[in-house]
């Protein structure tokens, strides 16, 4: 069925007509294919709104008025109806070309002055195409009837007025502005307005996989401020109205308003609206109101088939059609003259039947005649074959096990079906970096805070060994001196278990030994636990000890390197985290429960009121004021606790670490008090060293101990976007965990203090123009609001600025700037990906103010989009720096032999990536792009002038670099490509943007020319796809973009070719790409095997086609000069017209799905090879005329000897031409031998199957037909021909003589040119095992640096070729 | 299978409502099969000097000797040609061929001597050859109704649209019609051997079995059957306008008669090529040893058919067949000169075998 479906599509396209074919056609279906209609017209017209009144309500006279345009929600998605299907169908078809010139001639046959051959064999081409094709729509357009059928008949349960309840109904049934009431895993029937959820919260989960494969749930809210909200839904009652935008077909909008009776507007966006055949998940109940059904959902709206590419192997195809084209006018002019001048010179010949016509009329006729004689010329059916065997290539390509991925257990997908030949022609490869180059699994590796960097050995040290041993992991993690004060801490009851585990250093009281045991358990259980590297860090000791510190204010420290934790520090460290923990939209689910159903809110050990208090106490007389009774064994009384701690001294003090969030401008203050903290605690630094050491012995015995199975609801997290899981993940590492989220609370743990009921005031998503997230929150302690911001350091580093005041103060904030940027730049070195943490402390009126305007903009129908944009920018300004952190992201395997590979096969790779420019750089390096012998050229300005300044600048060095190459090149003998030695550019985002202007950007690509590779940092989505079009469209090459993520997709589109990398962020890249692959390596072999195999299959098809049509056709052009030009042919017509469609259809077929010019192997190894296909070097139109002037030979060959044979004898005009149809046949296969490169028993099978059938079919059609077929009847020709000697005389002459030039040719060129790219195949075979043999030296010797996965040191590989350079 | 990859959502605007996890147990790893992963033994003609050379040679062989046999064969066939146009004032035939009418009542004959330089053995063939008429003219080889050739009742009265405008003539069918049937070759050639002795033998000419077996007994029907009074089944139609006699008064055999006689069969099957000869008789039962003796001969024809107003020729042919059909030094030639080249071309590709062959191998050798 699914292969059907296929073929189905095929064809469909087939019959698309050719003017519907664009060079992609408009990428629906995306949420966000309008990526660059919103940049360059945000402003859409939406002109008429939607008004949706419930339909039982009370408002029956406006329903009915409004709602009567309204579709319902039956869908048909079928193209016919019974009565329609034949007139349609054929329209349909008959927008083709090829059918048109079928039918042309089918029409022209009917004219008796030219008809050539009988009236219905001239229709057999036409309605065995239209038959076919008529019959898989007909069975396509039935399949989707059921399927309609089966969808409308869907049931589902929706409000009726009459009965006050909820009736089943079918889908169909539903209209605009019924009540809709659905359970979980239900799908939803139509767009609706989420007006109730059974969760207390008003949230429901839905999935949308089925509209965009994405399977993370999405969270929908209900409507806001609805009166009955909560309370059970009185729907008679529904008096509402709701406004909103029309129909559209864009998924990720949805606005407009609703109006309550009393005259209240309630703002309505996306989050409110449940999308047609989305999933209910986790969520027991809603009811939505339907505002847009049937045809009108998003989902159906945004309904597209699979891309039509046209290749460029068509386009060049296309002029050879032409050339048949003129070909056959030129075949046609002549004997319509011949046949004219002999009509001239003939007086009153009793053969002629019709004297009376003028000779220049007759010739005129005769003109047409041949036309319909030499129809096949125009090889209309090699369009139709190049379909079938794109399908054939797609499906070995879909087969390949190298392009499988065992872990994701994914195929490569091809969407666009017919641009495989394009995969052998790619000349620029444009790669995102991201997920795409790396894993897109990101880790968390280091950070810095408060300018103080946080190396995170440990950590490091643990993704080193990751992969070699898991079991290490866990151990290594028990060296991390996190204690844990759990089982006395820990409330089990109320399961907030993590939030127990407090940081501290142990002491060597036994009582606190089981503790100790605890966090040891958990340790092992996490990391037992979490598969994933990403969830497992090791947090950094020094990082742990501080916060420890924070804790335990009797320490004094000893350790003197890492300096003196002061309270400010120690605020930023907690602000950082908590800012890790929620400044994201990660959505929270534990195994043990249902899915992303948020756990209670749990109260904290504590009521808020009194932590408050505390918290307060705590500010103003931090550690040294407290003087607490010790009150054990109660674990509910944090406070109690605390103090007892800190009575003691000996003991952690589990200092709650957001104590200081609430207040940045008391910043000043703590800072002078923990000055009296540090001298405080410095005394038990040492011990704390001490201990951890001793813990290492006693862990290793009781880390199985089997009590405490708190961690049983273990958390897991689903991000959007996998940097923002590792930061949760570091976040929980320092037990700073998010438990939970609904739409307006976040539930986190703090360490020592338990969960915490965060208000959510807002979140400004993350968009890729301002490059970062924010929250705001009013926080839990403080009761402050604050803003975390979380985004690209540039942005950051921007919007970050020294608060005004005490100098002392400007100079602290100066060095964190300062150190922080410092560590910006090493992470970026080290190939990390970084992010800046700020955040920000809004004063009550200033929050009115901006939540004024905020609110607007929600609400705002109109420009929805700019005015959140907008009031997002005003509220992230005058940020704090926290810090930042650097976030690993490994290379794919193979990453680095692909990328060689490409460029060995001479395709020019580009990197573009949102990246850091050194993150960009060390990338490259790791990757290979970049050799250490590469020259640099960095482009980076400010203003337009200094970039049309740089880039001329750089075009002269390139150029003047170029010379010191070629004359050092002059003696080393060698090509410059092989060399390594080459240019490299690396451009910023905004050097692009002035670089991408129409003044400059001649220069641009005159320098990228000639760069070995170009790497474009911090360049947006539309920088991507406008720089895979400028070079397309300039240089006019074969681009292939490959991407991963959402911000990939416009350059997916624009490019050539389209390669998604299905991986960890979502489905969109996948959706809008040709063809979907799980790994970058996979390209190798896509490209260097598949698209050469497939480019040079398809190419010599179509030259083999060309050569067949020529050849044959040639055979009754040249019976014409003895037949006095009258278009009488030699051959019943029957066997004339199969030729093509039956008896020699499927060798090529074959030929051009089968064949393999160079082995697999060889290409992988070679890539070199690929260049011949890539400047398409099989199909040149030199090979073109080539082709068709062997085939005027053949035919030539083909007709003359039996003419010779049989000239003056008394044979008849079939017997004539039977041996030369015989003959033509054998030719045509023999030649496709010759021309194969491989055979295989398929082959011979199909060339036995076609000859036999030939013979078979003429050989009865010679014994049954009695008075068939005039006037060409064959009754006992062929049997009488073929029981003589001479026919088969005959035939191995032609054949032999026909052949041998192809034959000679193939043996010469094969032994003399001894094709440059097997010569040249020799020569690299030395090259690369030279260069093997030197990385397997390497190797040897750096191999541990070898398992860092980025490295960061290339050592210099080539040493000789650098002094070439020199 | 095939198409697993392909969504099928995008397809026509259904959305799966597959539950999740649907197919997901299956795993989607391909087969590892030869044919899926293009790993299909195979032959891969690597077409070189090397290992095109033997096929050069061995077709030199085996193409030269057929040629030899061929021409030789070829050579051992007698043939005589005699051109009887009449074009030339000497010729004797020059006056018939001046006052042609395809109706004239008086037939015009004429005679013309001519002396065989060797015997004839065996089955002699005498054929009529015409030059410059175009038999495969595309409209004339339409013209004709098979179906009323094959004797059907209707046809015959009701000719096909094709036989136009040789259908009907003074309001009745024409039967045959057409225009093959109208211009069908009717002199009538006689053969006689003057012996030495001076008597004048007429050399019997078979007017049987000169037509495809397949032909006279599949193809060609006279309607009404074989034993049917030809004169009545004809009633009602007419005879094509060119001709002398109906068509039921072909022949007075009764098996040679109508649409099955052989001379009407033969001329039916429309020549291939503007110049063409078609068998007319056969001489099998000469009472004569040889069949066709050396000496002199004339040949008396009775001159009807025109040609000159198409400046075509009239031939008589009289020849000899063999297994390969008749005289023909063609194919023979063909042969030897193919053969030749091909052996030709062997030696220069083991020349040039011999020179990069051991350049390649030196190279392979050096790795």
């Amino acid at each position: 069925m699914e292969r059907l479906h296929w073929v189905q599509h095929r064809c469909r396209q087939l019959l698309a007509g050719d003017s519907e074919r664009g060079w992609y056609s408009a990428p629906n279906g995306l949420p966000n294919k309008n990526f660059l209609d919103r940049h360059s017209s945000p402003q859409r017209v939406s002109g008429k709104r939607r008004t949706v009144f419930a339909r039982h309500g009370p408002h029956q006279q406006e329903y009915e008025a409004a709602s009567k345009k309204y579709k319902g929600n039956a869908i048909r998605t079928t193209k016919y109806s019974l009565l329609t299907f034949l007139p349609m169908n054929l329209f349909q078809q008959f927008h083709r070309a090829a059918n048109l010139y079928f039918l042309f001639l089918a029409l022209l046959n009917w004219v008796p002055v030219v008809e050539a051959f009988q009236k219905e064999i001239t229709m057999i081409p036409l309605v065995v195409v239209l038959t076919v094709i008529a019959i898989k729509d007909a069975l396509e357009d039935y399949r989707r009837y059921l399927f309609d059928k089966k969808v409308n008949n869907n049931v589902v349960r929706v409000f009726c007025s009459k009965q006050k309840t909820y009736v089943q109904k079918c889908w169909k049934d539903v209209q605009v502005g019924d009540f809709v009431r659905l359970s979980s895993n239900e799908i939803i029937p139509a767009d609706l307005l989420l007006l109730y959820s059974s969760d207390p919260r008003g949230v429901c989960y839905i999935e949308t996989s089925n509209l965009d494969g994405e399977t993370n749930l999405k969270q929908r809210q209900v409507v806001s401020d609805l009166p009955f909200q909560g309370a059970e839904l009185t729907l008679e009652n529904f008096r509402s109205r709701i406004e909103c935008e029309n129909p559209n077909n864009d998924l990720s909008r949805f606005r407009g308003y609703m109006e309550h009776p009393n005259g209240v507007r309630v703002g309505l966006h996306n989050s409110n609206l449940l999308l047609r055949s989305c999933t209910i998940r986790n969520t027991e109940t809603v009811v939505g109101i339907v505002v847009y059904a049937g045809h009108e959902t998003k989902a159906m709206m945004n309904n597209s088939g699979p891309r039509y590419k046209r290749s460029q192997l068509e386009k060049r195809l296309n002029t050879d059609v032409l050339w048949c084209v003129v070909l056959l006018i030129v075949m046609c002019l002549t004997a319509a003259v011949g046949h004219g001048l002999w009509m001239k010179n003939l007086k009153d010949p009793i053969f002629q039947v019709d004297g009376e016509t003028s000779p220049a009329l007759a010739g005129f006729y005769v003109f047409w005649t041949m036309i319909i004689v030499l129809q096949v010329l125009i090889p209309i059916s090699l369009y139709v074959s190049i379909e079938i065997v794109k399908l054939g290539q797609i499906y070995f390509i879909h087969n390949d096990l190298a392009l499988y991925n065992e872990q994701l257990d994914s195929r490569i997908q091809c969407r666009a079906l017919n641009i495989t030949e394009d995969l052998g022609q790619i000349q620029y490869l444009f790669s995102d970096k991201t997920g795409t180059l790396t894993e897109n699994k990101m880790v968390f590796r280091r950070c810095s805070i408060f300018g103080v960097e946080y190396p995170h050995e440990e950590n490091a040290r643990r993704l080193e060994v990751y992969e070699a041993e898991k079991t290490e992991a866990g151990g290594r993690s028990v060296t991390l001196k996190s204690g844990c004060s759990g089982k006395s801490l820990s409330c089990r009851s109320l399961s907030c278990n993590r939030s127990s585990v407090s940081l501290h250093t142990l002491t060597d009281e036994a009582e606190e030994e089981e503790e100790d045991q605890l966090t040891n358990h958990i340790q092992r259980k996490t990391s037992a636990f979490c598969s994933r590297v990403a969830r497992e860090v090791v947090p950094d000791p020094m990082l742990v000890r501080k916060l420890n510190w924070l804790r335990s204010p009797v320490l004094t420290l000893s350790d003197g390197s890492s300096g003196t934790p002061s309270s400010l520090e120690l605020t930023y460290i907690t602000d950082f985290f908590l800012a890790l923990a929620m400044c994201n939209s990660v959505v929270v689910s534990s195994p043990s429960q249902p899915r992303h159903q948020v756990p209670e809110a749990r109260t904290p050990l504590k009521s808020l009121e009194e932590i408050k208090l505390m918290f307060q106490r705590f500010s103003f007389s931090p550690f040294s004021t407290l003087s607490p009774p010790q009150i054990r064994g109660s674990p509910h009384s944090f406070t109690s606790r605390l103090f007892a701690r800190g009575k003691t001294g000996s003991f952690t003090f589990p200092t709650p670490p957001d104590n200081t969030t609430g207040r940045s401008e008391p910043g000043l203050e703590d800072q002078l008090e923990t000055s009296k903290l540090d001298s405080l605690s410095r005394a038990e630094g040492k011990d704390a060293g001490g201990m951890e050491e001793r813990e290492d012995g006693t862990t290793e015995n009781t880390k199985m101990s089997p009590d405490e199975r708190d961690y049983d609801d273990e958390l897991l997290y689903e991000a959007e976007s996998p940097d923002e899981a590792a930061l949760v993940h570091a976040a929980q590492a320092y037990r700073c965990t998010l438990r939970g989220r609904s739409a307006e609370s976040l539930l986190v743990d703090l360490p020592g203090i338990g969960s915490l009921v965060v208000q959510l005031l807002h979140i400004l998503p993350f968009d890729s123009n301002r490059k970062r997230m924010s929250v705001v929150i009013r926080h839990p302690l403080s009761g402050q609001v604050v803003v975390y911001t979380k985004g690209a350091d540039s942005v950051i580093m921007d919007l970050t600025e020294t608060p005004k005041g005490a100098d002392h103060a400007q100079e602290i904030y100066g060095h964190i700037r300062e150190q922080t940027q410092k560590h910006l730049d090493s992470y970026a070195r080290d190939g990390l990906r970084t992010l800046c943490i700020a955040k920000k402390v809004l004063e009550e009126e200033e929050y009115e103010v901006w939540l004024k305007r905020q609110l607007l903009a929600e609400s705002s129908i109109e420009n929805r989009e700019e005015l959140l944009l907008e009031s997002a920018q005003r509220l992230e300004t005058h940020l704090t720096l926290l810090g930042t952190t650097g976030i690993l992201d490994r290379l794919q395997e193979e990453v680095p032999e692909t990328i060689e590979a490409l460029q060995r096969a001479g395709i020019k790779v580009w990197v573009l990536t949102g990246d850091k420019k050194e993150t960009a750089i060390n990338i490259a390096y790791a990757c290979k792009l970049l050799r250490p012998n590469d020259q640099l050229l960095t482009a980076s300005c400010g203003s337009k002038e200094a970039c049309a300044a740089l880039l001329q600048q750089l075009r002269l060095e390139v150029q003047h670099g170029e010379d010191s190459l070629t004359t050092g090149a002059g003696n080393h003998g060698k090509s410059s490509s092989d060399c390594g030695t080459g240019f490299v550019l690396v451009t910023d985002g905004c050097t692009l943007d002035w670089a991408l202007q129409e003044d400059l950007k001649n220069d641009f690509v005159v320098l990228s020319c000639k760069c070995k590779a170009v790497i474009c940092c911090r360049s947006t989505p539309l920088q991507k796809s406008q720089v895979v079009q400028l070079i397309r469209d300039q240089l006019g090459v074969m681009a292939l973009a490959v991407g991963d993520g959402a911000n990939d997709v416009s350059m997916i589109q624009v490019a050539d070719v389209g390669i998604g990398i299905s991986g960890q962020e979502g489905m969109q890249a996948v959706m809008s790409s040709d063809f979907a692959v799980s790994r970058f390596k996979h390209l190798r072999k896509l490209l260097l095997v598949h698209g050469r195999w497939c480019y040079s299959r398809l190419a010599n098809m179509i030259l083999y086609f060309i050569y067949k049509n020529v050849m044959y056709v040639n055979l009754l052009f040249w019976y014409q000069f003895f037949c006095g030009f009258s278009g009488s042919v030699m051959t019943n017509s029957w066997v004339l017209i199969f030729f093509n469609l039956l008896f020699t259809s499927v060798p090529p077929l074959i030929y051009g799905v089968l064949d393999r010019d160079t082995p697999a192997d060889t290409l992988m190894e070679l890539p070199e090879l690929y260049q011949d296909t890539q400047s398409s070097k099989v199909y040149i139109p030199s090979m073109f005329w080539f082709t068709v002037l062997d085939a005027f030979y053949q035919s030539l060959v083909c007709f003359f000897v039996p003419y010779f044979a049989y000239a003056g004898s008394d044979v008849g005009d079939l017997s004539f031409g039977s041996p030369i149809n015989a003959s033509a046949l054998l030719i045509i296969l023999l030649h496709q031998v010759i021309e194969s490169h491989t055979l295989t028993w398929i082959h011979v099978l199909v060339l036995v199957f076609s000859s036999s059938f030939y013979f078979g079919f003429v050989l009865l059609f010679s014994v049954i037909c009695v008075t068939c077929s005039p006037p060409t009847n064959p009754l006992g020709v062929e049997t009488l021909q073929m029981s003589q000697p001479l026919f088969y005389i005959v035939c191995a002459l032609t054949t032999v003589t026909a052949l041998l030039p192809r034959l000679l040719f193939r043996a010469l060129h094969n032994t003399l040119h001894s094709s440059a790219a097997l010569k040249s195949a020799q020569m690299d075979k030395e090259d690369s095992e030279r260069y093997r043999r030197r990385m397997q030296c390497w190797n040897l010797k750096h191999s541990p640096a070898n398992r860092v996965p980025v490295c960061v040191d290339n050592p210099d590989l080539e040493p000789n070729s650098a002094s070439v350079m020199s | 299978m095939m198409a697993s990859s392909y969504n099928a959502k995008d397809e026509d605007g259904h959305i799966t409502v597959s539950g999740p996890g649907g197919g997901a147990l299956r795993s989607k790893k391909p087969e590892n099969t030869a044919f899926k992963q293009q790993r299909l033994p195979a032959w891969q003609p690597i077409l070189t000097a090397g290992t095109v050379l033997p096929a050069f040679f061995i077709i030199g062989l085996i193409f030269i000797p057929i040629g030899i046999g061929l021409y030789v064969t070829s050579n051992n066939i007698k043939e005589f040609e005699i051109d009887y146009t009449g074009v030339d004032m000497s010729s004797p035939c020059f006056n018939c061929s001046q006052n042609y009418s395809w109706n004239s009542t008086k037939p015009c004959t004429c005679t013309i001597p001519f002396y065989l330089e060797q015997p004839y053995e065996g089955n002699v063939y005498m054929y009529y050859g015409l030059s410059n008429f175009y038999q495969n003219h595309r409209r004339y080889v339409k013209s004709r109704d098979d179906s009323q050739l094959h004797g059907d009742m209707d046809s015959l009265l009701k000719p096909s649209k094709e036989c136009e405008p040789y259908a009907m003539h003074d309001n009745k069918p024409i039967a045959p019609c057409g225009a093959i049937a109208n211009s069908m070759f009717n002199d009538t050639l006689e053969l006689f051997y003057n012996d030495p002795n001076g008597t004048k033998v007429q050399i019997s000419l078979a007017n049987t079995g000169i037509a495809w077996f397949t032909d006279k007994y599949v193809k060609f029907k006279n309607p009404g059957g074989d034993n049917a009074n030809l004169t009545a089944v004809f009633q009602g139609t007419t005879k094509p306008v060119n001709w002398r006699k109906p068509v039921y008064e072909l022949d007075k055999n009764a098996s040679n008669n109508g649409f099955i006689n052989e001379d009407f069969i033969v001329w039916m099957r429309t020549a291939a090529l503007p110049t063409f000869r078609k068998l007319y008789r056969t001489i099998k039962d000469s009472k004569m040893v040889p069949t066709l003796p050396r000496g002199n001969y004339t040949l008396e024809v009775v001159y009807n058919y025109p040609v000159r107003s198409f400046e075509g020729r009239k031939r008589m042919i009289l020849s000899t067949i063999s297994w390969m059909g008749g005289k023909n030094p063609f194919l023979g030639i063909a042969y030897i000169t193919v053969g030749s080249v091909c052996f030709f071309l062997g030696v220069i590709l083991l020349v040039i075998h011999h020179k990069c062959g051991n350049r390649n191998n030196s190279t392979d050798i050096s790795n």
